[in-house]
């Protein structure tokens, strides 16, 4: 046992921190999400050179063949610079997916695109009224014809559908009632898009499959698995989800201090004020919870060990500690926090949106209670 | 990152487990909440000891096993799992050990520690007065130089389990003339010396937790001046990081926490989603401060002193004891009232104990206003008041 980074990861870290610092101001971030598609190719290009969207993917591959472990700390960097942009969708839902389901040939035919920063990939998944994120709950149906399975459907949610080269789309098979999933091409005529302006800043889409034919052999993992693929899915989402948000508030928690050390009320630094400091003594507690908890969920799962219940606990403890670091952040920082001149925000949004996504602490507190064994 | 125990480690946490799964079935002690504070038994610390179990952590010439602190970690986390009545040996094998050990002379180490690793020197901590608590430099208990000898008069309080120490790690002012942090001294005082006395205090769960110690020209020699004369005030603060680090600030009612969820299941209560999420989020907060304790015992296997990050760590885990008791009685709805040995009681009267119990927990070793103060200034840099 040993909680801190290894050296390697505190190189990577350090790398990545140095990089976006660098590439992904404030001011960029605030360019591009004004911008039309939410996305920069140039900044994309350069994180392909960096080796970032093949950071875990096999050496066979053309990646880096690190761990889920090494992706978590870029992860949290790329949180705490509120990266913009389809990193999360290409590699987290897409290459991660094909990685863990895929055939050898679905790998060579997909993997070598992404890591060279020409493929996006996205994921569709939730559905209208779609409640939890379970695979049971999956309706969109895909129906056997021939050789091809016929997608009809909308599926909700979907980011970057926009500029996705291909999508994973979790549906359920007829005849056989089972949950899979399929790899589409997002180009075709019969599927289409509409955008949803979400909190987040992030671009998320409806997406409608009109009878969308893909071929039998695009799909991830045979029929048998489907469900657990989809489920593993939503854990390693989870658990992503969880270590971009480290980043996010661990970044918060320094801004509000170093706030709270300069601004000056009644001829002191408000960080002197003890009620002052015990918030930021909270918000320091929640942090670190978040990150022990996301990075203990994240080892089980590059040691590829059964961890529903760490994973739930990672997700459930960050949507409510998140919250709490936030307000209190706002409220440390005065009005200056919710004025859009401030960069504050650009967290407080991603961090509501990271709440919902992929289930919050409700939803997770059950899954907790079912690890227990109390229902 | 490395979240997961080696083999060598595992044996030993099963080691433990073996041990401890067999003093219950053969009926030595039955699991308690804060046993490791309030649970007197030196029979079991005897056996303990004789595991090698006591100083695990300290050099073998002084009786230890030169083990590590996450072995420590294990030996300590197991113990609080089954709510071992380790409070014979637990101060000194914490801390004070650890203190004579920074800080004490060749002499005072080898009288010592290899009683303590043995399982034969008990101590208890004074270090609070009635005018001193959070501010504990303001303490006013005197030492006076006599010869070899040093003078101590004043008065101690809220000493918790003085009635079986034989020994206190005592804190009293050596020099009157200088600023309070600079004229400390921290002394090794006998229990039985003359004009010692003691009187005990019971607290709000009906348990005989502490004493009142007066101190009326008690002799102390020299040799049992622990480190530097005017320099306890400093000893103290590097004590009380380890004071504050360990897994009893989160597990000290683990056994009510096992209880509570067993019946919750028996008696079909966790169907109930109310229950189960009350439950589930306990489960989730306990992880939390499981992991802010394992962190703490990281940072001093690389080689450091935990401040902060045990100030954070006791701080969030006394909080959740709280909730933990609270979550409890909630459950056990009007049963939860029942004290211990009450007709009908549920859980052994765990619950109604720990309730309030838990309210010292918040309090002792460093309020958690005081720790928020140790966290925002030294862990965060802020300003001082
Ligand atoms: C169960 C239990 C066991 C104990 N065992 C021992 C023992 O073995 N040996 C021993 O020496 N002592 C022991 N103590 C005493 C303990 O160390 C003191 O209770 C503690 O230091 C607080 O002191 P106090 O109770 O005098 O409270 P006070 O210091 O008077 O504090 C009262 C309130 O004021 C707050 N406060 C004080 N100063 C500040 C500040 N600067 N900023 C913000 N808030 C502040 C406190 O946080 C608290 O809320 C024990 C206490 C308990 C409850």
């Amino acid at each position: 046992m040993r909680l801190a980074l290894t050296e390697e990861q505190e190189m990577l870290k350090r790398a990545a921190r140095d990089f976006l610092d660098d590439k992904c101001s404030k001011a960029f971030v605030r360019q591009v999400e004004d911008s039309e598609t939410g996305f920069s190719r140039e900044l994309w290009q350069d994180m392909a050179e960096l080796g970032w969207m093949g950071l875990i993917v096999p050496e066979q591959y053309g990646g880096g063949g690190m761990s889920f472990l090494d992706l978590a700390v870029l992860l949290e960097e790329m949180g705490r610079s509120c990266l913009p942009g389809p990193f999360f969708s290409t590699v987290v839902l897409g290459a991660l997916t094909i990685l863990d389901a895929g055939s050898e040939q679905q790998k060579q035919e997909y993997l070598p695109g992404v890591v060279r920063g020409e493929k996006i990939l996205t994921l569709a998944l939730d559905e209208p009224g779609f409640g939890g994120y379970d695979a049971g709950s999956i309706k969109v149906e895909a129906t056997l014809d021939g050789h091809n399975y016929c997608i009809t459907g909308t599926k909700l949610f979907v980011p970057d559908a926009h500029i996705a080269d291909h999508l994973l789309c979790a549906v359920r098979t007829k005849p056989e009632n089972v949950i899979a999933a399929l790899v589409a091409d997002a180009g075709s005529p019969q599927i289409s898009h509409a955008p949803l302006k979400s909190i987040g800043g992030d671009r998320l889409y409806e997406v409608v499959f009109d009878r969308l034919p893909v071929p039998e052999t695009r799909l991830l993992g045979g029929v048998s698995q489907g469900s657990m693929v989809v489920d593993r899915i939503v854990q390693r989402a989870a658990v992503a989800k969880c270590c971009e948000m480290v980043g996010n508030i661990q970044r918060v928690l320094e801004m509000t201090v170093d706030y709270a050390k300069e601004r000056k009320q009644f001829d002191r630094p408000i960080g002197s004020f003890q009620v002052i400091q015990h918030y930021c003594a909270d918000m320091a507690t929640d942090v670190d919870g978040a990150r022990l908890s996301t990075y203990q969920a994240a080892w089980m799962l590059s040691q590829a060990l059964p961890c529903a219940r760490e994973v739930a606990i990672a997700k459930a403890w960050m949507g409510e500690a998140s919250r709490r670091v936030i307000d209190l952040a706002h409220q440390i920082h005065g009005a200056i926090g919710v004025s859009m001149e401030h960069d504050l925000h650009f967290y407080t949004r991603r961090a509501k949106a990271a709440e919902i996504a992929f289930g919050d602490a409700d939803f997770y507190r059950e899954v907790v209670a079912r690890e227990m064994g109390l229902w | 990152m490395d979240f997961g125990f080696t083999d060598e480690q595992n044996r030993f946490r099963h080691e433990v487990r073996s041990f401890l799964e067999e003093e219950i079935e053969k009926g030595h002690w039955e699991p308690a909440c804060d046993a490791w504070i309030q649970g007197f038994n030196p029979e079991f610390t005897r056996r303990v000891a004789h595991r090698g179990w006591i100083g695990l952590t300290w050099p073998e010439e002084y009786g230890g096993q030169g083990r590590s602190h996450t072995d420590r970690l294990i030996l300590t986390e197991e113990m609080l799992r089954f709510g071992a009545p380790a409070a014979c040996h637990w101060f000194a094998d914490r801390q004070v050990g650890g203190a004579i050990l920074s800080f004490g002379s060749e002499e005072l180490k080898r009288e010592f520690l290899p009683r303590i690793a043995r399982g034969e020197a008990y101590f208890g901590l004074g270090m609070s007065e009635p005018g001193a608590g959070s501010d504990l430099a303001s303490l006013q208990t005197r030492a006076v130089e006599d010869g070899d000898y040093y003078t101590i008069n004043g008065q101690k309080t809220w000493t918790s389990c003085a009635y079986f120490a034989h020994y206190f790690d005592v804190y009293a002012r050596t020099d009157p003339e200088a600023p309070k942090h600079r004229g400390i001294s921290e002394f090794i005082v006998d229990a039985r010396s003359p004009g010692l006395s003691r009187i005990p205090m019971t607290d709000i769960t009906g348990t005989e937790a502490w004493s009142d110690l007066f101190f009326d020209n008690v002799r102390v020699h020299k040799k049992y001046l622990i480190g530097q004369k005017d320099r306890g005030f400093y000893q103290v603060l590097h004590q009380l990081d380890y004071e504050r680090s360990g897994m009893e600030r989160i597990m000290g009612n683990y056994p009510l926490f096992e209880a509570v969820v067993q019946f919750s299941k028996e008696n079909q209560l966790s169907l109930q989603p109310a229950v189960r999420s009350k439950l589930a989020q306990l489960e989730i907060e306990f992880e939390v401060g499981r992991l802010l304790g394992y962190r703490v015992t990281s940072v001093m296997e690389d080689g450091k002193t935990p401040n902060w990050e045990s100030a954070m760590s006791k701080a969030y885990s006394t909080e959740f004891e709280k909730r933990l008791a609270n979550v409890s009685m909630e459950i056990l709805g009007p049963y939860g009232q029942l004290m211990s040995g009450s007709r009908l009681v549920p859980l052994r009267g765990m619950a109604p104990h720990s309730y309030l119990g838990s309210k010292g927990y918040s309090l002792q070793a460093g309020t958690t206003e005081i720790l928020k103060n140790i966290l925002a200034t030294r862990g965060l840099g802020l300003p001082a008041a």
